[in-house]
């Protein structure tokens, strides 16, 4: 199992680490930190490198790696997955999993480790969980506990640790009882040079927020649950009623998580919200090159597009820009070589065009490559995929839950070939 | 207010300070110190010099405290044993705390502290924890007795806490059952045949009520512990898949991944027909492919688990192969994974897509992205046939681009479609020699030769090509030279009349300039293929390739089989059993699927049977075709089975001679002088024992799927075989075949041998000898007619070979040979003939046709046939060309069981012409320097020693042309003995 965890900053310093069997020397991140030195780009370093005794397996969020060894045979996915779950639950301590926050909460980074795995082995990840027994830093308690002698520690045995809903703690009690619902989905999708989608799915999540007292039992039903026909579920949901009925029934955890994720395929048509015409070319000669891109609306379903923004990364060779835009602002960064363009709300009377000249170095031959354009958007109150809730019960608690749905469609990961 | 304040120190001492808190009155200072310390431990500083400090502050009711102080203590326990003591009375007090949490904390903790004195203590609480009432303590206690067992094994076994901890499997908590699994299965990995997870249904279905209702991790565990179950049939096999399938719908890919292999495991139980079977495959896609929108990280596992999943069962994955495109900012372990899996999946339905996007991918930035597209796009044209046109077309588009690695990889993959499809895309050649300038990479330009050796017939320039290559040839890597010999001996045996001299430098440059033991054999046995038998190196050089397979780098079935049962581990991420990576001597069981319902084939573990392969290889690569030879450019080609097939080849005579022609004199030079001579500087690393010669490494040129294709298409094993034969056996054989021919007096003349047996002869048998007789050499032959008619108009003619021997005049036969008669002939011999070096140097290639047919074979003659008269040195210049020719020109030979005295050895050279100038006498030993001279003027100086009652004289050779030493010292040894 997880021998060993080293937390390693994005410039290769070793900052932070913990061990749950014997003590394995920091000597071993050595392996690691050679292959990211080949890597190059941090992004680029294999998750799963093997030296002569131990077995390094990492992951690389918010500009740290998270590199955990082990000495036998573990599944990777088990370490991988896990080492998301710290990295989440540092996120939720502390509001970011960043390097400084680390460094500032180390103690309770230490404590938090070593709830999280005994021996190895898994013990509470759920953050519920964790909360009850290591509460998390706020000001206020930092100044309570400073004045009381009290201790940020919980002295009772978590009530969830055991039950059969161990993500759900005994005794919630809230005022106003609430349980919103986020329908987000994001389009993955590649066009090629001529608008065709060469691929194209959407990946989906419920994401649901319940301050519910007591154990309720939520039903939440579908207008189109044949949609989903790819789908995982927070531990909490019932699969044998989603198998049988298509409806998700479960008691719910305290406060924010993930229900559901989704994934709606390409076999199925996935509808594209915007089309792009572009035009990007580089002269055989001189060192110069043409830019010209319009956008505009495809399947909106009558919604607006916003927070338009497109992204390029030019060759290397690019030396400048000289591009305008004729809505929002356009910027270049000279070092990452990435024109960036920010349209804002995309109007379909007025269509955003940006167009203008490229400048190579002197000398540097035509540019192999065709840059590709990134395209991120936003779209309220929509589900691209067509998902729709259509209603939430509520069993086993008397009181009237106020209740909400909501819908958003991203783009993920929306690239334009050119 | 945070921890960072922790790291503030002053210059006075961080650790004095420290001390000085942790001994404060004040509780909220101790509690602050103790914090500190945990702090600079984090970082790695070194802070054990506090340990009996920090040990005082455990007796506290502040749990926040005592977990801080526990944390210290787990961490610096091991180093301070003696203190760890001083914590022990705490911690089973706490074992016996009301609040189940502190139990639980004392029980994990003292399991943590690696110090032996410590586990002695722990034994009874842990004991009671194991029974606690509460689940929580039990679960903790669980994991403890494998913390246990990884400090001390035989404890554990002797306090019988394995059993307790396998009745936990059927505790009444699910969490509780899942760390029972989960630290039996880690036990169980250090002792591997013992049968502690011991599965039965009645556990299974413990197990999977548990699966059903304990944490993410805990199915995990419960789910890879089920995948080392056999079910019983196929309806168990059933009912557990079905009560398993629903975690493939777990948020956690880990679950999602050990429930995948459970699946791929005991579906190989069911029976195909079943509907259940068509129902369970389709729910394996979507789980599968709804990984591939997880963290790179997660990807990266999925893929290469993906990748064995696609080789076992390709249906599974078939429609999906758009999710397998790449997407620009991926990374870029992410990107190679899915390129893998796109060209498993390609097929005729879906190529047109592929073909499209790895078009896409062929100018991207990265270069090794860049470079395995363009690969890819290879491995399509051969993988699905109606595409091979336009992966061509797309390959040459891209060779246009001029890019130098996109050129220098299509380049690589249009060799193996040119194997694949032969004599359909030949046309594009002349645009590949376009670029032949921009190879610089070996694989490319072994690439090119290959193609140029290949297609010589259609090529103008194709000698100009090669030639061009061959200036450099020392500076080429090892597969360039191999392949540029291989295609140069092609090139040769496709246009003798122009190549002649351009395959001479490149045989001589593999196999005396070059100290690659790889090269100089390839070069060796093709300059006998060449030599000896012309229409077998035809065959053999050019033989039919072998088809290449359609997937190049498929994993090998029995290795997949077990990778499947290990899907989701690290083994299927290294793509290697855990057996070939799993540190020390654990012994890692060989898992295998379960056969199908109704086959039970076994299946041979993988090592066993390529072992098995090499050694089976036939001892025999030189076809029995025959002796045939013929100089190329003055005798025809023709095979002698154009009458009629090859006669078997069981004549025990005759498998003694093509022994000694297989190999038993020409290529052993070097290994002779290896035992003998240390010293010798011709042979630098020769390998002395055949074994060495590894035929994979004699075949293997082009390396990837081309690894046979390069015109060496027998395979090479057997040479190694004959090298074996040691040198005076050979000659012994020789001597022996013949029976007693009388010995002339004067020089020496070996007995007759069968040259050419009747069997290959069509009825003509030939037997024969050289002799030198009054300074004129003869060939002795006896002609024998074992045919049923008559044979006339016989002639010969002698192949161009290293002296040039040639007949002084034509063979008198005069009478017709009539059936079962035999006729003796002596053909006088000149020297004047032409010359070219043969290996062995004293080989000797003949031609003898009758009115049947006409036959070739080759013979070996003793090169004291070319001793002349004149051999006689003068002392003084005896003195100094010994003194003149270098030491690196001297060989060293035993001759063994000689009996004979100093003076009647010389006697006895003398009728050989070998003379002996001079004799001196040291310690009782004679040594005698002798010279003679060779009919074309090559002089040999020899120090023969001779020790009185010792029977192994030692002979010293030196030459200026040291080629000769051997046979010279061939020569020395038949003199002696005869």
């Amino acid at each position: 199992m997880i021998n060993s965890l080293f937390l390693i900053s994005h410039s290769g310093d070793i900052f932070l680490e913990k061990h749950w069997k014997s003590v394995i020397s920091r000597s071993v991140c050595d392996y690691f930190l050679e292959a990211k030195e080949k890597a190059g780009d941090p992004e680029n370093v294999a998750p799963v490198l093997q030296t002569p005794h131990h077995y390094l397996i990492s992951i690389y969020r918010g500009k740290l790696f998270f590199l955990s060894v082990t000495q036998t045979e573990v599944p990777p996915l088990f370490v991988i997955e896990f080492l998301h779950r710290v990295a989440d639950t540092f996120q939720d301590y502390f509001g970011d999993c960043s390097e400084v926050l680390i460094k500032e909460n180390t103690v309770t980074v230490y404590e938090l480790l070593e709830e999280m795995l005994d021996n190895g082995f898994p013990l509470a990840t759920e953050s519920n969980v964790l909360k009850e027994m290591i509460r998390p830093p706020t000001i206020l308690r930092s100044v309570v506990n400073t004045l009381t002698g009290g201790s940020n520690v919980g002295g009772t045995l978590p009530t969830g640790q055991l039950s059969n809903v161990p993500w759900r703690r005994a005794g919630v009690k809230y005022t106003n009882n609430e349980a919103y619902f986020d329908v987000i989905e994001e389009i993955d999708a590649i066009l090629d040079k001529s608008g065709t989608t060469v691929f194209a799915e959407i990946q989906g999540v419920i994401e649901a927020c319940v301050k519910l007292t007591g154990m309720p039992d939520l039903t939440l039903s579908f207008m189109n649950p044949r949609l989903l026909d790819d789908v995982s579920f927070h531990p909490c949901v019932r699969f044998k009623r989603w198998e049988s009925e298509h409806v998700l029934s479960f008691i719910p955890p305290d406060g924010n998580f993930r229900l559901m994720s989704y994934h709606v395929s390409s076999q199925n048509l996935v509808a594209i919200p915007v089309y792009v015409k572009q035009n990007i070319s580089f002269l055989e000669t001189g060192s110069c090159g043409r830019l010209d891109i319009t956008i505009g609306p495809k399947q909106t379903m009558g919604k607006t597009v916003e927070s338009l923004t497109v992204t390029i990364p030019m060759p290397k060779s690019v030396l400048s820009v000289n591009l305008t835009a004729t809505q929002g602002t356009c910027t270049f960064d000279l070092t990452t070589k990435v024109v960036f363009w920010d349209v804002g709300k995309l109007n379909p009377q007025k269509l955003p065009n940006l167009r203008g000249s490229i400048s190579i170095q002197t000398g540097a031959p035509k540019p192999e490559e065709n840059p590709s354009i990134n395209i991120d958007m936003k779209i309220q109150q929509l589900a691209i995929s067509g998902l729709k809730v259509s209603r939430l019960d509520m069993y086993g608690e008397k009181y009237k839950p106020f209740k909400g749905v909501k819908y958003v469609t991203k783009a993920g990961k929306f690239q334009v070939r050119t | 207010m945070t921890d960072s304040k922790y790291f503030t120190t002053t210059k006075k001492g961080e650790i004095f300070e420290l001390k000085a808190e942790l001994n404060s009155d004040k509780k909220e200072k101790k509690k602050e110190a103790v914090k500190k310390v945990i702090a600079s431990m984090t970082v790695g500083k070194d802070v054990s010099a506090l340990f009996p400090d920090v040990v005082n502050c455990m007796q506290t009711d502040n749990l926040e405290l005592k977990k801080l102080v526990y944390l210290y203590l787990m961490n610096y326990a091991k180093s301070q044993p003696d203190m760890a003591i001083m914590a022990v009375n705490t911690f089973v007090k706490d074992c016996e705390d009301p609040n189940p949490l502190i139990r639980a904390l004392a029980v994990r903790t003292m399991g943590c502290i690696r110090v032996d004195k410590i586990t002695e203590y722990l034994c009874e609480p842990l004991r009671k924890c194991l029974k606690d009432e509460d689940p929580y303590v039990r679960k903790t206690a669980a994991v403890c007795v494998a913390k246990l067992h990884d400090i001390n094994a035989q404890l554990v076994e002797d306090q019988g806490f394995l059993d307790t901890l396998k009745d936990l499997i059927s505790d009444s908590n699910p969490m509780v059952v899942a760390n029972a699994v989960a630290a039996l299965s880690e036990i169980a990995e250090s002792h591997p045949n013992s049968n502690l997870l011991d599965l039965n249904p009645q556990t299974i279905n413990k197990l999977l009520t548990a699966l059903n209702e304990c944490t993410e991790w805990g199915q995990i565990f419960i789910l890879d512990c089920l995948a080392n179950y056999t079910p019983r049939d196929d309806r168990e096999s059933q009912s557990i898949c079905e009560r398993v399938t629903p975690r493939l719908s777990h948020a956690n890919s880990a679950v999602v991944l050990s429930a995948v292999k459970v699946l791929m495991k005991f579906m190989e139980m069911l029976p195909k027909d079943l509907d259940y079977y068509g129902t369970l495959l389709k729910k394996l896609a979507p789980p599968l492919v709804t990984l591939l929108s997880a963290e790179p990280e997660l990807q990266y596992v999925a893929l290469r688990n993906i990748n064995l999943i696609v080789q076992r069962r390709p249906e599974i994955l078939k429609h999906e192969m758009k999710v397998f495109f790449v997407k620009y900012n991926d990374p870029i372990y992410v990107k190679l994974e899915k390129l893998d899996i796109m060209i498993r999946l390609a097929s005729q339905a879906n190529i047109a897509q592929v073909l499209a996007e790895l078009k896409e991918y062929a100018t991207e930035v990265d270069v090794d992205f860049v470079r395995k597209a363009v690969r890819a796009i290879g491995r399509c044209a051969i993988k699905v046939e109606q595409s091979a046109e336009r992966c061509v077309s797309t390959l040459l588009d891209l060779i246009q681009t001029k890019v130098n690695y996109v050129v220098q990889e299509a380049i690589v993959v249009i060799k193996d479609i040119f194997r694949k499809y032969p004599n359909k895309y030949e046309s594009v050649i002349a645009t590949l020699c376009e670029n032949l300038d921009s190879l610089d990479e070996p694989e490319a330009r072994a690439a090119m030769i290959w193609i140029v050796g290949e297609y010589a017939e259609r090529i103008d320039n194709a000698d100009e090509l090669l030639e061009s290559f061959l200036e450099g040839f020392h500076d080429e890597s090892t597969q360039v030279q191999l392949q540029l010999l291989t295609a140069i001996v092609k090139l040769f045996l496709k246009k003798p009349t122009e190549t002649q001299e351009l395959v001479q430098q490149v045989l001589s440059l593999a196999t005396q300039d070059s100290d690659n033991p790889d090269l100089r054999d390839r070069g060796y046995i093709y300059w006998r293929l060449l030599s000896t038998d012309p229409v077998a190196a035809k065959e053999v050089v050019l033989a039919e390739k072998p088809l290449i397979s359609e997937e190049t780098d498929l994993i090998e079935p029995t290795l997949l089989e077990e990778l499947i049962c290990h899907i989701g581990t690290l083994a299927s991420v290294y793509h290697k059993p855990p057996s070939a990576f799993v540190e020390g001597s654990r012994g890692v069981q060989h898992k295998r699927l379960p056969g199908s319902a109704g086959s039970g084939e076994s299946v041979e573990s993988p090592d066993t049977g390529s072992a098995a392969g090499v050694s089976d290889a036939p001892p025999a690569v030189i076809p029995s075709q025959g002796d045939l030879l013929g100089d190329l450019l003055n005798l025809d080609l023709t095979p002698p089975t154009t009458t009629g097939p090859p006669p078997p080849a069981t004549s025990g005579m005759q498998l003694g001679a093509m022994d000694l022609l297989g190999g038993g004199l020409d290529s052993l030079p070097p290994i002779p002088l290896r035992t003998d001579t240390p010293q010798s500087p011709q042979i630098p690393h020769q390998s002395p024992s055949p074994p060495d010669y590894s035929p994979t490494e004699l075949g293997g040129d082009l390396g990837g799927s081309s690894t046979m294709g390069a015109g060496f298409g027998a395979p090479p094993a057997a040479p190694a075989a004959s090298f074996s034969a040691p040198v005076s056996g050979g000659l012994d054989d020789l001597f022996d075949l013949g029976g007693g021919v009388g010995m002339p007096m004067g020089a020496y003349s070996p007995p007759k041998t069968v040259w050419l047996p009747a069997m290959k002869g069509k009825g003509l048998e030939i037997s024969g000898t050289f002799a030198r007789r009054a300074g004129v050499i003869q060939m002795e032959m006896t002609l024998t007619n074992k045919a049923m008619s008559i044979m006339t108009d016989f002639a010969i003619q002698f192949n161009r070979n290293s002296f040039g021997l040639a007949p002084a005049g034509p063979l008198q036969v005069l009478t017709p040979l009539s059936p079962n008669q035999s006729i003796e002939v002596t053909l006088p011999l000149n020297t004047v003939g032409p010359v070219m070096k043969m290996d062995p140097l004293n080989n000797l290639q003949v031609a003898v046709k009758n009115n049947i047919d006409v036959f070739y074979f080759s013979c070996q003659y003793p090169i004291s046939m070319l001793f002349v008269e004149d051999g006689k040195m003068e002392r003084q210049v005896f003195l100094a060309t010994w003194k003149d020719i270098s030491n690196d020109n001297e060989a060293q030979f035993q001759i063994k069981d000689c009996h004979l005295s100093s003076d009647a050895a010389s006697n006895k050279l003398q009728g050989s012409n070998i003379f002996t100038i001079a004799k001196r006498t040291v310690d009782g030993q004679d040594m005698l320097y002798q010279s003679t001279k060779l009919s074309n003027g090559i002089w040999v100086l020899a120090e023969l020693r001779v020790q009185t009652g010792n029977p192994t004289f030692t002979v010293c050779l030196k030459c200026r042309a040291p080629e000769v030493s051997q046979c010279v010292f061939q020569s020395y040894d038949a003199v002696l003995k005869n």
